[in-house]
């Protein structure tokens, strides 16, 4: 029972960090690697810090980023 | 990941005919929601004379937002013929980063966070001059018919054609003209908005050292971040986060000492004009560094404050329930208040837009949320239920300006031109519209916040940050805390204001690259320093003349700016359901139109009806040429006219009101253009037989 429980928390942890992260513009890293290796087999995967460069200069970058914050 | 594909939806997540399909035991929860929520907004709208509890706000707002969602948004995903076989772009396009299936809970999450800013926590407390109920019952039904489904459709459009931007939609849907057109009124806004946030913010930090003290700090603070997020741990957004947090807090407490030392308090006692020059000396360097350094760490600061503020202000409401003290209808409804000029219509509409319509979230909801829908039925719940979140957040704001003394409501809001600049005069002149006051209270609130004064702090957020103290002192550190909270509540705003202002221009900047790079193809380079160094040059003349030009105003800059703001952000509203209803045509589904043609019909008619006004009605208050022409003439005899003190300001008020008139004007031909490409549109829909959209991925591709 407890196990159970304890297994829910981590989970709507987890869902919470991922919904935090998202809100600042990085998608779930594990997500991406699970991607990469099942679509795209042999070819490369960036690290984390590669993916978090990525994602942030994407966020803002200068014509296909977003404006943060409504009005 | 809880990513599932179509073929993994519950029965419950398919779409279901919006009102048949229950069982009697739902009927009855309905029916019963239907009632608790009648009563309590027959009490919040009936009560008179004695003060109403905000908790009756709350349940009435619920009540309509969970029926609304179950009943007219299913009707809306039918009328769009929301389709739940069909792959959506996240799936077609997976690449992990821009394109990922995500699960709805936290697409909800990244979507509100995108939707939610400073507008609907501004507009409500300005609205509230008429008393809290006209902005209320606007807010209630502006959502649920224009407000909600406009951000729904905007995103179900973008979901079947890859996510593409509101303007690239324009141009395909409508013409280049069309979209060109639609172009010229997004800059536009944003330089408006750029200008009257950052009012917003200058107006709350003039002459307050706690507060100009913690809100430089979030500068050093975003460097410290982005350093230690780019090279000592990379990525570790939490970590980066905490200590954020921690100094942030640091700052926010030793302010007050700041504030209490003199030798420290002259440094950052700060004027108008001062702190306009500095905002917009900001806004130019911060957008031209790199994006790492302040940018990003201060967004990620910015956007957990503020889903943590908002989370605790509902949890301090539903705890205090504090009562509201401004009458349901005040005296202002005539059009005669201190706080923005004009009637109840078309004003009330265009003051409150992000809450009950922003045109805003169009541009958000065809960016990246379309991306990352894992599935057509989801499109219910993101777009219209973020929509509704958005809007009880405008329902709280309203609650938090409608607790404190009405009084002190006025002095706060009333520019320095009609009441003056001292306590015993302030309170004369309010107390002579009703709404007695004594100077002692006015002293005193602001002692209790821990500012020298309160009056004609003109924005709305110290208003709401006073709302907001008091509401959270009382449940969380009592008297104590208010100066703690209501620097707090400041510091949140400035935050998210001043990232805002460092994305806004750069944003700017590329469209005037954009715009400019078609005469001298050469600036279109946005990698060029020149480039963007000139760029954003550009776009901080032009936010930051409006800014400073708010701030030497007179008449106060929020009297003037905020209905040129409220037009600007209702005319992108109307253009995105005029669209809307175009493609509905071509997609042959034009019985269900009216859908998106009555919000259309209403926000054109408010636009158009305020943007005349705003040029050519003959009351001063009103009319900016005819308070130019007033202006005008009485300088010409060499007369001066309160609140101008010297020929010099006549002139500039005068050279001002022009400018205004003229963008009042262009909005309203904007939104006539759109209106008349959106009927040609219709009619080449209606006489072609088949469907005419240009959609992306068409059902043959089915989810996987």
């Amino acid at each position: 029972m407890t196990e159970m429980f304890a297994a829910r928390a981590r989970f709507f942890c987890e869902r919470v960090a991922e919904t935090a992260r998202l809100m600042v513009g990085v998608p779930d890293y594990e997500s991406y690697v699970a991607h990469r290796r099942k679509d795209h087999p042999g070819e490369p995967v960036m690290t984390y810090e590669e993916f978090f460069r990525e994602r942030q200069e994407a966020r803002y970058a200068v014509g296909r980023g977003r404006f943060g914050g409504c009005c | 990941m809880l990513s599932r594909g179509a073929k993994g939806i519950a029965p419950e997540e398919r779409i279901r005919s919006f009102a048949g399909g229950m069982t009697l035991r739902q009927k009855l929860i309905w029916a019963a929601a239907a009632v608790v929520g009648a009563i309590a907004f027959g009490v919040v709208a009936l009560t008179r004379g004695e003060p109403v509890n905000a908790a009756w706000l709350v349940v009435a707002s619920v009540c309509i937002y969970f029926i609304a969602y179950r009943f007219y948004a299913l009707f809306i995903a039918h009328a769009l013929g929301v389709d739940p076989k069909r792959a959506t772009p996240a799936y077609r396009h997976n690449d992990g980063l821009d394109y990922v299936p995500t699960n709805r809970y936290v697409l909800f999450g990244h979507h509100f966070a995108a939707i939610a800013g400073a507008g609907p926590l501004v507009g409500p407390v300005l609205a509230a001059q008429m008393g809290y109920l006209p902005g209320t019952l606007w807010i209630l039904a502006g959502v649920v018919v224009a407000g909600a489904v406009q951000d729904m459709t905007v995103l179900f459009l973008s979901t079947r054609r890859d996510g593409r931007s509101l303007g690239d939609m324009i141009r395909s849907e409508m013409g280049r003209v069309a979209g060109g057109v639609a172009g010229v009124g997004v800059l536009l806004i944003c330089i408006i908005i750029l200008a009257v946030l950052a009012l917003v913010v200058v107006n709350a930090l003039k002459g307050s050292p706690w507060g100009a003290f913690a809100v430089s700090c979030t500068i050093p603070i975003a460097l410290i971040m982005g350093v230690y997020s780019r090279f000592v741990r990379p990525g570790r957004i939490g970590e980066m986060s905490l200590i954020g947090a921690v100094l942030l807090l640091t700052a926010l407490v030793y302010g007050k000492t700041v504030s209490e030392t003199p030798a420290l308090a002259a440094w950052f006692t700060l004027s108008g004009p001062q702190l306009a020059l500095l905002v917009i000396g900001y806004g130019f360097v911060a957008s031209v560094l790199p994006v790492w350094l302040l940018l990003a760490p201060r967004d990620y600061l910015s956007t957990f404050l503020k889903i943590g503020t908002i989370l605790l202000l509902a949890i301090g409401i539903v705890i205090v329930r504090p009562d509201l003290e401004m009458p349901a209808l005040t005296k202002f409804v005539d059009g005669t208040g201190p706080v923005w000029p004009g009637s109840l219509f078309p004003f009330l509409f265009i003051t409150i837009a992000c809450g009950s319509v922003s045109g805003w979230h169009s541009l958000i909801a065809s960016g990246t949320t379309p991306k990352m829908i894992e599935n057509e039925s989801q499109i219910r719940f993101i777009g219209y239920g973020g929509m509704l979140m958005e809007s009880f957040v405008a329902i709280m704001a309203m609650i938090a300006a409608s607790v404190i003394h009405p009084g002190v409501y006025f002095a706060m809001n009333s520019s320095a031109g009609l009441i003056g600049a001292d306590p015993a005069n302030a309170a004369q002149v309010i107390s002579g519209w009703g709404f007695a006051v004594t100077p002692d209270l006015l002293t005193m609130v602001a002692h209790d916040v821990g500012e020298s004064s309160i009056l004609s702090r003109t924005g709305g957020a110290p208003t709401l940050a006073v709302g907001m103290a008091s509401i959270l002192s009382s449940f969380l550190g009592g008297q104590a805390l208010a100066g703690i909270w209501y620097h707090f509540a400041i510091l949140f705003e400035a935050l998210f204001i001043l990232t805002t202002v460092d994305a806004g221009t750069r944003v700017c900047r590329f469209m005037i690259q954009d715009l400019l790079g078609n005469a001298v193809p050469r600036f279109k380079a946005t990698e060029s320093w020149t480039n963007n160094l000139i760029g954003s040059g550009l776009s901080c003349a032009l936010w930051g003349y409006f800014l400073y030009q708010g701030v030497i105003d007179p008449f106060g800059g929020i009297w003037t700016l905020w209905p040129l703001f409220g037009t600007a952000n209702q005319m992108l509203a109307a253009i995105a359901l005029v669209l809307c209803t175009v493609v509905l045509f071509k997609m042959k589904r034009e019985r269900y139109a009216w859908v998106t043609i009555v919000p259309a019909v209403w926000l054109v008619v408010c636009t158009v009806t305020a943007g005349l006004e705003k040029v050519a009605s003959p009351d001063p208050a009103v009319g900016f040429v005819a308070h130019a022409l007033r202006f005008g003439s009485a300088a010409a005899a060499g007369q001066i006219l309160a609140p101008a003190k010297s020929l010099e300001t006549m002139g500039r008020v005068v050279f001002n009101d022009y400018v205004d008139a003229a963008l009042a004007a262009l909005f309203a031909v904007i939104v006539i253009v759109m209106v008349v490409y959106g009927v040609i549109g219709a009619r080449k829909a209606l006489s072609s037989s088949k469907d005419t959209t240009v959609e992306i991925g068409g059902a043959a591709v089915v989810a996987q």
